[in-house]
C-alpha cells in the first residue's frame, strides 16, 4: 500500500504543476505540452483508480486527436503574445484570491473529515479477471446504449459544423465542375450556329466550297 | 491507503488553477479553451474517484459522455477560433466587439 500512495503523490504533483505551468506560461505551444503533461499524469491517477479503459481512452483520445488539434490551431494562427499578455500582473492578484477563496471552500468541503476513510473505506482491489473494459460495455451497450447513440450523433454534429465552419472557397482558384462536364448538350453548348447573309455569285468557285464549313463553326 | 478526500482535494486543487487561468489569460482564446479543458479534467477525476469508491460504475459511463462531448466541443470551438482569426487577424477577447455588447 506503501508503493501505491507513493504514486499517488508523484502523479498528483506532477498534475497539479502541470496545471500550473499552462496557466503562467508566456508561450502558448509550452501550455499546450504542459496541458498534455496534466492529462497523461491523471491518465496515470485513473488507472490507479481501476479505471483502466478511461484511462487509455484519455491518452489515445484525449492527448492523441484534441491536444493534437489544439498544438495545430496554435501553431498555424500567428498571434501576438506581447498583446494577450498585456495586464498579466494586473489581474494576478485578483485571479490568485479568487482562487484561494474558492479552494478554501471546496477544501472546507471535501476534507478528511467528510470523505475520510472513516466515511469512505478503500475497495477491495479487484482481481486479475476483472476487466474494466467489459463491465464498461456491459453498461454502454445495454442500459445506456440510447444516450451512447446521441454521444455519436453529437460527435457527427461536431464534424460536421467544424468543416463548414472552417470550409472556405476561393474565388480565384480555378478548378473542374465534372457534374457540368457531364450535363453538357451537343446542340447549345457544344456548336454554335452562326447565321450569314449569303454569299454573291461573284466569287471564285474554291472559295465557295469553303464557305458553308465557316458558316458552321 | 489513499482516501476519497485526497483525490476530491486533487480535483478541486485542479479546478482552481483552471478558474485562476481564466482571471490570468483572459484576453487569450486558445488558453481560455485550455483551461476549460482542465475543468472538465478535474470533473472527470471527481467521477472516477467516487465510482470507485462507492463500486458503482455509472461514473466511469458519466466521465465516458464528458469526454464525448468535451471533444465536440474543442473541436467545434477550435474551428470557430479559427475563422475568428481569419476575419479579425486577432484572438483577443478585447477585439470582439462587434456586437456592441
Amino acid at each position: 500500500m506503501g508503493f501505491e500512495k507513493f504514486l499517488f503523490y508523484v502523479f498528483a504533483a506532477i498534475t497539479l504543476f502541470a496545471a500550473g505551468m499552462v496557466i503562467t506560461r508566456r508561450n502558448p505551444v509550452h501550455a499546450v505540452l504542459y496541458l498534455v503533461l496534466a492529462f497523461i499524469s491523471s491518465a496515470a491517477l485513473w488507472i490507479l483508480l481501476e479505471a483502466e479503459f478511461l484511462g487509455i481512452v484519455l491518452v489515445l483520445v484525449y492527448v492523441g486527436a484534441v491536444m493534437v488539434l489544439f498544438l495545430f490551431v496554435v501553431m498555424m494562427l500567428d498571434v501576438d503574445i506581447a498583446t494577450l499578455r498585456a495586464g498579466f500582473i494586473r489581474y494576478l492578484p485578483i485571479g490568485a484570491l479568487i482562487a484561494v477563496v474558492l479552494a478554501l471552500e471546496i477544501f472546507l468541503i471535501v476534507g478528511p473529515a467528510n470523505f475520510g476513510l472513516q466515511q469512505f473505506p478503500s475497495p477491495v482491489p479487484a482481481g486479475p479477471d476483472v476487466s474494466n473494459t467489459e463491465e464498461l460495455g456491459l453498461l454502454l451497450y445495454t442500459l445506456y446504449v440510447y444516450p451512447f447513440e446521441i454521444a455519436a450523433v453529437i460527435l457527427l454534429v461536431a464534424i460536421v459544423a467544424a468543416i463548414r465552419l472552417t470550409l472556405r472557397r476561393r474565388p480565384d482558384t480555378k478548378y473542374m465542375d465534372p457534374a457540368k462536364q457531364v450535363r453538357v448538350k451537343k446542340g447549345p453548348d457544344r456548336i454554335r450556329i452562326v447565321k450569314m447573309p449569303s454569299e454573291s455569285a461573284a466569287v471564285p468557285p474554291v472559295a465557295a466550297s469553303a464557305a458553308p464549313q465557316e458558316s458552321t463553326e | 491507503m489513499i482516501a476519497l478526500s485526497d483525490y476530491l482535494i486533487l480535483a478541486a486543487g485542479l479546478f482552481m488553477l483552471a478558474v485562476a487561468g481564466i482571471f490570468l489569460n483572459r484576453k487569450n482564446v486558445i488558453l481560455l479553451l485550455m483551461c476549460i479543458e482542465l475543468m472538465l479534467l478535474a470533473v472527470n477525476m471527481n467521477f472516477v474517484a467516487f465510482s470507485h469508491f462507492l463500486g458503482d460504475m455509472t461514473g466511469q459511463v458519466f466521465v465516458f459522455f464528458i469526454l464525448t462531448v468535451a471533444a465536440a466541443e474543442a473541436a467545434i470551438g477550435l474551428a470557430i477560433l479559427v475563422v475568428l482569426f481569419r476575419n479579425q487577424q486577432s484572438i483577443n477577447v478585447e477585439d470582439l466587439d462587434s456586437l456592441k455588447g
